[in-house]
């Protein structure tokens, strides 16, 4: 954005946004908005503590092994639907209702089958996160050149050869923004698991500053949560435009 | 079954339909060894899938089809295709795949790099090898996709109008080149086109086919003027003669 003949870094509102949050929070208006400067406060105090890294780390795990398995399950299914028709037509129902499914409400079954623990947030995550990258995988499976896929076949390509270098390539721009789209749901699959299954990780924390009202805590540990959801989206489609520059010539 | 020599394919009574359509009805055609040969006629009437169903792309509803005397059914080692479109993998280098057609054989990396390097330097494209597609031309593009052709060593070459996505210069340049290959690589070439001039210029057996139902309608030998240097070529009376004839046949076929 260009204001007043000056271009503008990217997000700069949010600085306008951030000032105008520290106007309201010395205003004292409700307990619920403390002063942005008190919340980084806080955020440096409980940063190193122990409960802190240890929320981290359990929110990480759950995370990445939630996160890696919806990829190493969804991706090969999405080609699979995308490459074969019959594959597709018996799972592309359940893909969509998942898709569109309110996921919080399976939450308790997932715990009467898999227990309380670590393993119930896990498939919490991986819920949340496959329904996209499966559709996406397929949908970049779909609009693959049909050249290709002869040119490998006149090549002598096995079906093997086809998927692992050819379906998979051609589809690698849709994958990625699949898999950028599943770890947004990821994050809200962790959070909803650690709040809902047991109390641990950033989920144990929210409900601890929540519940004693203490709103800088609560909101330090949502600016670390945003920031890394930021950061790992952000590195994600920079990989995609990596790989843009073929999107449009297959 | 006996087979005559002088063929690299046989084609004998190919049909092909797709549902009630009639694609191929009974169609019989001979490809001498080490020649060019141009399937050549208006849209529709089959040129490409004939062709498909020699790569073993697509399968013939009944007929066979002979490669050295053996039918095929499938794709082989014995038969390279090259692409209207390229078909080029965006996401490898030219090197990468120059060299795919070796990759998919299991040719061990530094060996099949060595030949393709050879067939990049045949073709042109010195220094381009770690290009990618999306870096090059459209002639450059189809430059690598007959040496990917050509890198797998084929006894036949099936080309699916290989010029007709490239510029016209580029295209000149291109069907000149292609009488050199034909007479240096001894191949047999099968090459699609709908440029009546393309089809006489390159060839040295032309098939007519015409549609509903396809059929081979004539098949003109150039004899006259195939020696010639490249350039005489389009001012060899014998040249303007066959495109004529060639034409006035189709022209009533064309919408």
């Amino acid at each position: 954005m260009t204001l007043f003949g000056y271009k503008l870094p990217n997000m700069s509102s949010l600085i306008l946004w951030g000032i105008l949050w520290e106007i309201i929070g010395q205003m004292e208006l409700t307990f619920f908005l403390p002063p942005l400067s008190d919340i980084f406060t806080t955020l440096f105090e409980i940063g190193g503590t122990p409960p802190f890294i240890n929320a981290l780390k359990e929110t990480a795990l759950a995370f990445s092994v939630g996160t890696l398995s919806a990829i190493v399950i969804g991706v090969p299914v999405g080609i699979l639907m995308g490459k074969n028709q019959l594959i597709d037509e018996l799972l592309l129902p359940w893909v969509n209702l998942f898709l569109s499914a309110p996921l919080t409400a399976l939450v308790p079954v997932l715990m009467v089958l898999f227990g309380f623990g670590l393993k119930s947030i896990i498939i919490t995550t991986a819920l949340f996160a496959i329904w996209i990258i499966v559709l996406n995988s397929r949908a970049g499976v779909r609009q693959i050149n049909q050249s290709l896929v002869e040119m490998s076949k006149s090549f002598g390509a096995t079906q093997m050869n086809a998927l692992t270098k050819i379906y998979f390539w051609a589809a690698l721009p849709e994958i990625l923004s699949g898999v950028r789209i599943g770890f947004i749901r990821a994050v809200k699959g962790v959070i909803i698991g650690q709040l809902l299954i047991s109390i641990v990780g950033f989920g144990s924390l929210f409900e601890l500053y929540a519940s004693n009202f203490l709103m800088s805590h609560f909101w330090a540990v949502l600016i670390v949560l945003f920031a890394l959801s930021f950061i790992i989206a952000e590195f994600l489609a920079y990989l995609e435009r990596r790989v843009d520059y073929y999107a449009s010539r297959r | 079954m006996t087979k005559s020599t002088d063929n690299a394919v046989t084609v004998r009574n190919v049909y092909k339909n797709y549902g009630k359509t009639e694609a191929l009805r009974d169609l019989s055609l001979d490809f001498p060894r080490g020649q060019l040969t141009s399937l050549l006629g208006p849209s529709g009437c089959g040129k490409t899938t004939l062709l498909k169903i020699i790569a073993g792309l697509l399968p013939a509803t009944s007929g066979e089809i002979l490669v050295n005397g053996e039918a095929v059914k499938a794709p082989g080692p014995d038969r390279a295709f090259v692409f209207q479109d390229f078909a080029l993998m965006p996401w490898a280098s030219v090197m990468r795949n120059v060299a795919f057609g070796l990759e998919l054989r299991g040719v061990v990396k530094s060996e099949r790099e060595s030949i393709a390097e050879k067939y990049i330097r045949e073709v042109g494209l010195t220094g381009f090898e770690n290009s990618y597609p999306h870096e090059l031309s459209g002639g450059m593009r189809q430059r690598v996709g007959l040496a990917r052709a050509l890198s797998v060593d084929a006894q036949v070459l099936l080309m699916d109008e290989p010029f007709s996505a490239v510029d016209e210069q580029t295209r000149r340049k291109f069907q000149e080149d292609l009488l050199g290959l034909v007479k240096n690589e001894n191949k047999t070439f099968i090459f699609v086109t709908h440029s009546i001039e393309e089809a006489v210029y390159v060839s040295d057996q032309i098939a007519i086919l015409l549609p509903r139902p396809s059929r081979v309608m004539e098949i003109i030998r150039p004899s006259g003027f195939r020696d010639k240097e490249v350039d005489s070529i389009r001012r060899d009376p014998e040249y303007l003669d066959i495109v004529d004839r060639i034409w006035a046949s189709l022209r009533s076929y064309v919408e």
